[in-house]
């Protein structure tokens, strides 16, 4: 019962194959494409004009302060960093885990997980004060003799990303290899045929390649699942290991893990819904990979919901004024408008997905996602504003407000990742074509 | 294999028949003159000439001066009025840094807010820089022909046509050249004239005594201290001493106890108010009630009560039985804005109950009533019988009362000559400009509060082609002298003796002739002082303060003293119509609403600033801005209250009208929030709490043990720098914020960052409100980095570019910035600051020679804060290894601390138990502030203590 439903019925291995590569090498590309990607473009237009004034003018052109010295830009950073973890989840966890039905959505995934470690790895170095000198987080041999302070997170950080990263990407190109070289073998043009070529690495799929293959991408599935949890752990680190109420706290390496594959996963269903219908593929991304998805959510969003409950609760049991200053302040302060729209949009509509019926109407689905996806977005403003903007001694307190530019850096990075996607989708095998195969045997013998 | 190796090298080897000379075929020769030819169109394309520069060696080097080392010299800041005695830091012949002369009267050796910002006023761009005449810029010799054919011309009438109008002489030497001048033309006239100057104070001697006389207080022997509309503490010739000996009465130290006590009855509350005992918020005509009320209850013979003031009579009875039980011990000080008649009734008060006042002859060269004779001037251009008139110094447009329309009268003289330090709102009106030198680059001399003299000497030549008041006046005589000449010739004159080079130098050298201040004098008997003119006391009443920091404007294009945020309100860069939060509301007014205010048909906007503990039916608008033409800083900040201003209503005046206009002006605040939050910020209780349980301090707030880390404590052998703020003795001045700007290279920001939350100040001074929002109680505290033993800021910076010094210091290492400002966010007492844009001016040529050599000046992208002035701790290192010895206590001291009039923060090392600022952390007021945090903050607080009249209900 379980594995019918991963695609379709009625998929061969050729019907598969076509249906995934000539989106890209035959098929004309939609109109839709072409509308959003001009939208995409505009707003990378936008970054690029909001970047460059920004090392013009410096940091000051965005809304931080004294004492709100992060603003947007570690908000975008914490949230795009989580949206990538929903596709390592799908590609490694669940891998192991052998759920087979992720089989269809982990490829595009997994470049969704890439594109938005890319988005989120602009932020950390463009809000620097002397961004030339990001290389000074990292340690290398100098004459000076000076290394980067390893007791704060901001360093941790660097590792965790850049590995993140790293692992992501190979990860993603591994398992893109053997789809490179389908698209290598139906290429009708030199051009493509050379291209394609020279991307597959010379895959042939022998039997060899494949044993080495699938052990390749086990062994990176092991390396890039301790990442899910660890990465989004040194991000919270950010945060705990001030001393600042709101963020001394002790749950967000667990609160911000659930967070993280909990705006993932919308961030999934926001890209799946569009696509499968554009590109017809509701054969291979099935309802049930849309339900599958909204059940992690309804899960993990719980967890987000939990940790919203238990963090004042600890503040008024821990008695220190501080702490319950900074709740008290976060729900009903100056910036109550966005703790109460953070919590409709994460806890109170995600409540409709205990519902199959909502789970399984894809427009709802649609529009619960990018609710949570908002909904997230402002979690992390809440958590970063309202923490900073009165702390200790109310002397120094204050309030902010995005600038022009903060608002057009984020947007900037939503047009870059739109934009990557597009480019990934256009030229490159969306959904894994070997990985779905499988899945076609598996059809044909439960079939059996 | 290895023989293919140098084969192939081969072919590249030169051979000596392939000579060096020949390279692609072309010779040496050729190749040179290619390059040549290159090289000067390289020349030609880049043609960015490099101006030239002469370096000129010293031939003889001036003695004392060695590159790299800083001198003193001893002179006296002037700008303001009457002297402030100070010592000038000189590196390399360019004045950087005043300091407090601690011989002088006046200063003790600190400064006020004026004096330290007299500097960058020296180095402003938009200073006049050159004599500009009906034809544009003339040269000196060109305006001594005019002025000689114009003087020759008005010989013959005794200077009959001829007006002088200057600000207040306190000088000397000026006042004799005035009185040379107006002998020789014995029918020309001198003015002066100062807009913020004590016109009250004048005339009330003028009531009292019928006489002009100099008044001034000993409050080291005033126990119980009223003050009438008085901003004493922070405001006016004498405040910097008035602090001091205020201060020094008020030090609880162990068991020594006592305190004095200061009430205050005033419109606004000012930094005074805010430190007073027992307050009442007064309107102006409720001050004057309140004046007659404590006269009459002391027994001034003559004094009735009329109009209730309001205070409660058993108030006034507790207030009345403390002076009379201190008797000789009490005084009573009235405020430049209260009317004359109060200044009268301090006078016979203070006569009655034997107070600590001394009067002396005028410090004034030539007391006079000053609007009584600016108006006069006026009538006369008016009419015509103007017509040669010299302003020197002021700017009578700007600031002379409304209703005299000083601009159109002026217009109708034929010649007005007009010398100045800026090319401003009066200089559009004159039709020749002669720059002014500023006080850092001329001779002169000038009195203090109390009369000492001091010898003004320059720090530096003039900078432009200026000249000081002095050789103007010789040059109205025909005279071409210096003005070191004139001012040289007339003390040869006062003091002819064989001695007088040694006196001169010692004179020049200590920066005040040894006793010269005026001998006190018997005040002749009281006046009876006239019953009040019915005025009305309803409805709205304004009242017109000169501003804390720019006066009557004369320094609004000096950006330090327009940033430095105003005690109470925190308002930088503008005035704000002052409203008590009841009027406010009864009006239907908020923060930042533009309300038009109407007084006699003139109207003036200003954006309205909700003031806790302002009377009530009361407008407090600050003088000096809405400049029109103060330069590139100080144009358009504010609004101008002059406009509304008459000559017969000077400082207060009553039925006006308020309206709100609906539109919105923002004004920046460094401060929004003035509640303590129930938080145990400034701890601070009447001195009987302290008497009765002295441990109260330690059994409030919660320091933690040494235990509560796993880690092994540092051991801080050596030095280890701390400090010690004593909060019952800062009078919040803000002395120590705009000292530490001086110091430490602190860029201004402009309004519109302070308006985005990004003053740079390392310093500031908190203002906390407690109790009912009609009369709270406030409460100051200066906050420097505490510099925490346990730094927060430290351990969360990636690239360790802060970092802690072996003597205790929270370092921060500029170029290892890259600028996260994690370290910002993890700091609970917020007092670092980033450069979130290019802050620094790094173009401007004279800024540049203010700059501190000593001080990195910083760009963008990099986090600061204070440094304990970590420069001038490592300079006395310096001295004290070379002389082989440790560095005294007393030898380092911060700028903020050298600068505090109260000595309120005290500064040096704790590890020397002997130290001032250990005895002071040993006291049991003494505590950390947010010490549960653990940071171990080496900048320590003594708890406030207050001493309010206990029968007196709070």
């Amino acid at each position: 019962m379980k594995a019918t439903a991963d695609i379709a019925p009625g998929q061969t291995f050729g019907s598969v194959t076509d249906k995934i590569a000539d989106i890209v090498l035959t098929r004309r590309t939609p109109l839709t494409w072409f509308a959003v990607m001009y939208v995409a473009v505009l707003l990378v237009g936008l970054f690029v004009i909001a970047v460059s004034w920004l090392l013009y003018k410096g940091v000051g052109v965005w809304g931080i302060k004294i004492p709100v010295a992060w603003g947007f830009a570690i908000t975008n950073f914490v949230w795009w960093i989580g949206i990538g973890h929903a596709g390592t989840l799908i590609s490694a966890i669940l891998l192991l885990l052998n759920q087979k039905w992720r089989n269809s959505i982990n490829r595009f995934a997994e470049a969704m997980t890439l594109f938005a470690v890319a988005c989120a790895g602009v932020f950390p170095l463009l809000h620097l004060g002397r961004p030339w000198l990001f290389y000074w987080l990292f340690p290398y041999p100098n004459t000076m003799n000076i290394q980067p302070q390893f007791r704060s997170p901001l360093v941790w950080d660097v590792f965790a990303v850049s590995t993140y990263a790293t692992v992501s990407l190979l990860f993603w190109y591994l398992g893109l290899l053997p789809d490179l070289a389908a698209f290598r073998d139906r290429a009708k043009s030199s051009v493509v045929y050379k291209t394609y070529g020279v991307l597959s690495l010379g895959w042939r799929g022998t039997s060899n390649e494949w044993t080495y293959h699938r052990t390749a991408s086990l062994l990176l599935a092991g390396l890039a699942t301790p990442l899910v949890l660890s990465v989004h752990t040194v991000v919270s680190f950010d945060f705990t290991i001030s001393i600042l109420p709101g963020w001394h706290s002790t749950i967000f390496p667990p609160y911000f893990v659930a967070g993280a594959i909990y705006s993932g996963f919308a961030m999934v269903l926001v890209l799946a819904i569009p696509i499968r219908t554009v590109y017809g593929l509701k054969g291979l991304i099935t309802e049930r990979h849309l339900e599958n998805s909204a059940k992690v959510m309804l899960a993990t969003g719980l967890i987000v919901a939990y940790a919203y409950m238990i963090e004042p609760f600890t503040a008024w049991y821990g008695g220190n004024e501080y702490e319950m200053y900074a709740f008290w302040n976060r729900a009903f302060g100056p910036y109550w408008w966005a703790f109460l729209l953070n919590v409709t949009c994460n806890v109170f509509i995600p409540q409709v997905l205990w519902f199959r019926s909502i789970r399984r109407n894809t427009v709802a689905l649609f529009a619960v996602s990018l609710t949570i996806l908002y909904g997230m977005w402002l979690e992390r403003y809440v958590i970063i504003i309202t923490s900073l903007h009165r702390d200790f001694l109310p002397s120094s307190w204050g309030q902010f407000s995005g600038t022009f530019w903060d608002h057009a850096t984020f947007y900037g990075t939503i047009g870059l990742f739109l934009f990557l996607f597009l480019l990934f989708i256009r030229f490159l095998p969306m959904i894994s074509i070997y990985e779905v195969r499988e899945l076609v045997h598996e059809t044909v013998r439960d079939n059996r | 294999m290895s023989t293919e190796y140098w084969r192939s090298l081969e072919p590249s080897l030169p051979t000596p028949d392939h000579g060096p000379d020949e390279v692609d075929g072309s010779t040496r020769r050729e190749i040179l003159r290619r390059m040549a030819a290159s090289l000067s169109l390289a020349g030609l394309v880049g043609c960015t000439k490099q101006p030239t520069e002469t370096i000129v060696p010293y031939v003889r080097p001036p003695e004392e001066a060695v590159p790299g080392t800083v001198l003193y010299f001893a002179t006296a800041v002037t700008s303001a009025g009457p002297a402030q005695g100070v010592l000038v830091e000189s590196h390399e012949g360019r004045p950087t840094k005043v300091e407090g002369n601690p011989d002088h009267p006046a200063s003790l050796g600190a400064t006020d807010v004026i004096s330290q910002a007299s500097v960058l006023s020296l180095y402003d761009p938009d200073r006049l820089q050159s004599i500009r005449g009906p034809q544009g810029n003339a040269t000196w010799a060109d305006f001594e022909i005019v002025l000689n054919r114009l003087m020759d011309a008005h010989t013959a009438d005794g200077g009959g046509r001829v007006r002088i109008l200057s600000r207040t002489v306190y000088s000397p030497t000026l006042g004799a050249q005035m009185h040379t001048l107006l002998t020789r033309l014995p029918n020309a006239r001198w003015i002066q004239y100062d807009s913020a100057g004590p016109h009250s104070e004048r005339a009330g001697s003028q009531l009292a005594f019928g006489q002009y006389l100099n008044s001034y207080y000993n409050l080291d022997a005033a126990q119980v201290i009223v003050a009438l509309d008085s901003d004493f503490l922070a405001c006016g010739p004498a405040s910097t001493r008035y602090a001091h000996d205020f201060a020094a009465r008020r030090r609880v130290r162990g068991s020594q106890t006592g305190m004095n006590r200061l009430y205050s009855v005033e419109a606004s509350m000012t930094s005074t108010g805010g430190k007073a005992d027992n307050r009442w918020p007064l309107r102006p005509s409720q001050i004057e009630s309140f004046a007659e009320e404590l006269a009459a209850a002391l027994g001034v013979s003559g004094a009735a009560p009329g109009a209730p003031s309001g205070i409660d009579a058993r108030a006034l009875a507790s207030i009345v039985a403390d002076i009379r039980q201190s008797r000789e011990h009490s005084v009573v000080i009235p405020g430049e804005s209260a009317s004359p008649r109060v200044h009268a009734l301090a006078h016979a008060i203070n006569t009655v109950i034997a107070a600590p006042v001394v009067y002396t002859a005028p410090i004034e060269a030539h007391p006079q009533d000053q609007i009584g004779a600016l108006r006069t001037l006026t009538d006369e251009m008016n009419g015509g019988h103007v017509g040669l008139l010299f302003i020197v110094g002021g700017n009578p447009v700007y600031d002379a009362a409304a209703d005299l329309d000083f601009a159109a009268a002026m217009q109708k003289v034929a010649q007005r000559i007009y010398m100045t330090e800026h090319n401003n709102e009066t200089a559009v009106y004159s039709t020749w400009l002669v720059p002014e030198s500023h006080s850092l680059e001329t001779w002169s001399d000038t009195r203090a509060f109390d009369g000492t003299v001091s010898i003004v000497q320059p720090l530096i030549a003039p900078l432009y082609e200026s000249r000081s008041a002095h050789e103007l006046l010789a040059a109205m005589m025909g005279e071409s002298l210096t003005a070191y000449q004139i001012v040289r010739a007339y003390w040869t004159s006062q003091k002819p003796s064989d001695d007088f080079e040694q006196w001169w130098r010692k004179s020049v050298h200590d920066g005040l002739v040894a006793g010269s201040a005026l001998p006190a004098v018997t005040a002749p008997a009281i006046r009876t002082i006239p019953a009040r003119a019915t005025s009305q006391t309803s409805g709205l009443q304004i009242q017109f303060r000169p501003d804390p920091y720019i006066l009557d404007g004369r320094f609004a294009n000096n950006g330090w003293l327009q940033e430095l945020p105003r005690p109470m309100t925190k308002l930088t860069w503008d005035n704000a119509a002052l409203l008590s939060p009841r009027t406010a509301t009864q009006l239907g007014l908020r923060n930042h609403q533009v309300a038009e205010i109407e007084h006699r048909g003139r109207k003036v906007e200003a954006a309205v600033w909700v003031a806790p503990g302002q009377a009530d039916d009361t407008v407090v608008l600050n003088l000096g801005f809405g400049r029109t033409r103060a330069g590139r800083t100080g144009t358009g900040a504010g609004f101008d209250a002059g406009k509304l201003r008459f000559s017969d209503t000077m400082w207060h005046a009553s039925g006006i009208t308020l309206r709100n206009t609906g539109r919105e002006y923002p004004l920046a605040t460094t401060q929004m929030h003035h509640s303590m939050e129930g938080r145990d910020i400034v701890i601070s209780e009447p001195v009987g709490t302290y008497i009765s349980n002295s441990d109260f301090v330690h059994e409030r707030t919660k320091e933690p043990g040494p235990r509560l880390t796993l880690y092994k404590p540092w051991d801080y052998t050596g030095y280890a720098w701390g400090m010690a703020i004593d909060q019952t003795a800062c009078v919040n001045c803000n002395a120590c914020v705009i000292a530490c700007q001086a110091e430490n290279n602190i860029p201004v920001v402009g309004k519109d960052q302070v308006l985005a939350q990004r003053y740079m100040h390392w310093l500031r001074v908190d203002t906390y409100f407690k109790g009912s929002s009609d009369n709270p109680s406030a409460h100051y505290q200066p906050l420097p980095c505490m510099q925490c033993e346990n730094a927060p800021c430290e351990l969360v910076c990636p690239t360790q570019a802060t970092n802690h010094s072996r003597d205790g210091l929270n370092d921060m290492v500029y170029n290892r910035c890259v600028g996260t400002r994690y370290c910002s966010n993890n700091c609970p007492y917020k007092v670092r600051r980033f450069n979130f844009l290019l802050y620094s001016d790094w173009q401007t040529p004279t800024l540049k020679m203010q700059r501190n050599p000593d001080v990195t000046v910083r760009s963008r992208g990099v986090m600061e804060k204070c440094t304990y002035c970590v420069q001038r701790i490592r300079e006395a290192e310096i001295r004290a290894r070379r002389e082989n010895r440790s560095i005294r206590d007393g030898e380092v001291v911060t700028a903020c601390a050298q600068v505090c009039p109260t000595q309120s923060i005290i500064f040096g090392n704790i590890n020397d138990r002997q130290s001032k600022v250990a005895q002071t952390k040993g006291e049991k007021l003494n505590y950390s502030l947010l010490a549960e945090l653990n940071t171990r903050p080496r900048t320590t607080y003594l708890a406030e203590l207050r001493n309010p009249n206990p029968e007196i209900p709070a």
